[in-house]
């Protein structure tokens, strides 16, 4: 049995704070790749749909994910729209 | 001789030079299923529709996380549909968690425009004046479009147009109770004031409370609840569509005036006599009237 390292919270490692739970890293991450990873299924023809990502309570534009590296300690919100109102 | 037919669509509710074809805004939350909210949607024949921004689920935590995505969203559900969303910023309590939702809902959905709620406490769910009021301006000034959800008190309504909102939308009783509109007063008073549309926004329960809105003078309503919690959510959503448009219709008709007492509609002349019907003509006073 293998262990996911999106679930696997080991203290010792380096990690960020995706949606308010730890985030192993192992290097920076680009937004893009964090997306990717964390909702494969919004990204159609490798344009990701329907998500916003906030990191340090500042949004990053789509434009900008590429360039904008995720490391650890930082705080990542990860949104998309969800039926309510 | 030219008859002129007016129906509810000749003037379309129109926000920040957008016009809408249905003044009837909806919401999506407190559905069963999204099946059964596609049709309630088809049904009320709505052209704007409110969605709320959350945590993507994770994978390892599967679909019963907080929010499905592709496809099965209610995102894919309103583009197949060609329903403009109006993200809110539901479940705030701050001005901060307010800007920074509206922000990232600009982001993922693609639109400027944002359903303000700053809520005081999770027990009224009433909302902030002041907090909503002060997101309002920090909204405006960095390019949104604004529909605030705020109290029924016209002094608040008016700071938000003020302030530059687009639309102002008042409750009419508290989010989810379905108690209709505590205050037609107060209602009525912000519709008659108000620069921009007004929109009642919360406490429709059924289909007169929402003819009343429009009667009152507002420009449209907006309700979830009342029609995903029916027991038939899609004959709901349709009495809720002809219920605006019936208000709108309604007060634009010139109704007639009120009066104390009863008064015949049938001439007083040439009724039918029967015996010795020679009664005294002061006793029919309120018939002569008619005439």
């Amino acid at each position: 049995m293998t262990t996911s390292p999106d679930t696997f919270a080991d203290p010792a490692r380096p990690a960020a704070f995706v949606n308010g739970e730890p985030y192993p890293l192992d290097g920076p991450v680009p937004v893009t790749d964090l997306v990717a990873r964390l909702v494969p299924e919004v990204v159609v023809d490798g344009v990701p749909r329907g998500v916003a990502v906030a990191v340090d309570d500042a949004v990053v534009p789509r434009g900008a994910w590429d360039r904008t590296e995720i490391r650890p300690g930082m705080r990542v919100e990860v949104v998309t729209a969800v039926q309510g109102g | 001789m030219a008859t002129t037919s007016t129906t509810s669509t000749d003037a379309p509710l129109t926000i920040a030079g957008t016009s809408l074809g249905s003044r009837l805004v909806m919401g999506t939350g407190g559905a069963a299923s999204l099946l059964a909210l596609e049709d309630a949607l088809v049904a009320s024949g709505t052209e704007l529709t409110t969605v709320a921004m959350r945590r993507v689920a994770r994978p390892a935590l599967g679909a019963a996380g907080a929010a499905a995505t592709g496809d099965t969203s209610i995102w894919g559900l309103l583009e197949r549909l060609g329903i403009r969303p109006l993200p809110n910023t539901a479940g705030c309590f701050t001005v901060r968690e307010a800007v920074l939702t509206a922000q990232l809902a600009r982001e993922a959905c693609g639109t400027d425009w944002i359903k303000l709620e700053v809520i005081a406490d999770d027990v009224t769910l009433l909302p902030d004046p002041a907090g909503t009021v002060e997101a309002a301006r920090i909204l405006v000034d960095d390019g949104f479009t604004v529909l605030p959800y705020t109290n029924d008190d016209p002094v608040t309504a008016r700071h938000l147009a003020d302030a530059g909102c687009a639309a102002v939308m008042p409750l009419g009783s508290p989010i989810g109770s379905g108690l209709g509109i505590a205050n037609p007063r107060n209602i009525e008073a912000i519709a008659a004031a108000s620069p921009v549309p007004v929109i009642l926004d919360a406490g429709i329960g059924t289909a007169s409370d929402a003819a009343l809105a429009m009667e009152l003078g507002c420009d449209g309503v907006l309700l979830a609840t009342a029609v995903t919690r029916a027991a038939d959510p899609v004959r709901m959503a349709r009495a809720m569509r002809l219920a605006v448009e019936a208000g709108y219709d309604a007060a634009r008709a010139g109704r007639m005036p009120r009066r104390e007492q009863a008064l015949a509609s049938s001439p007083a002349d040439g009724r039918v006599a029967v015996g010795d019907a020679t009664a005294a003509p002061g006793a029919r006073d309120n018939l002569d009237l008619a005439l």
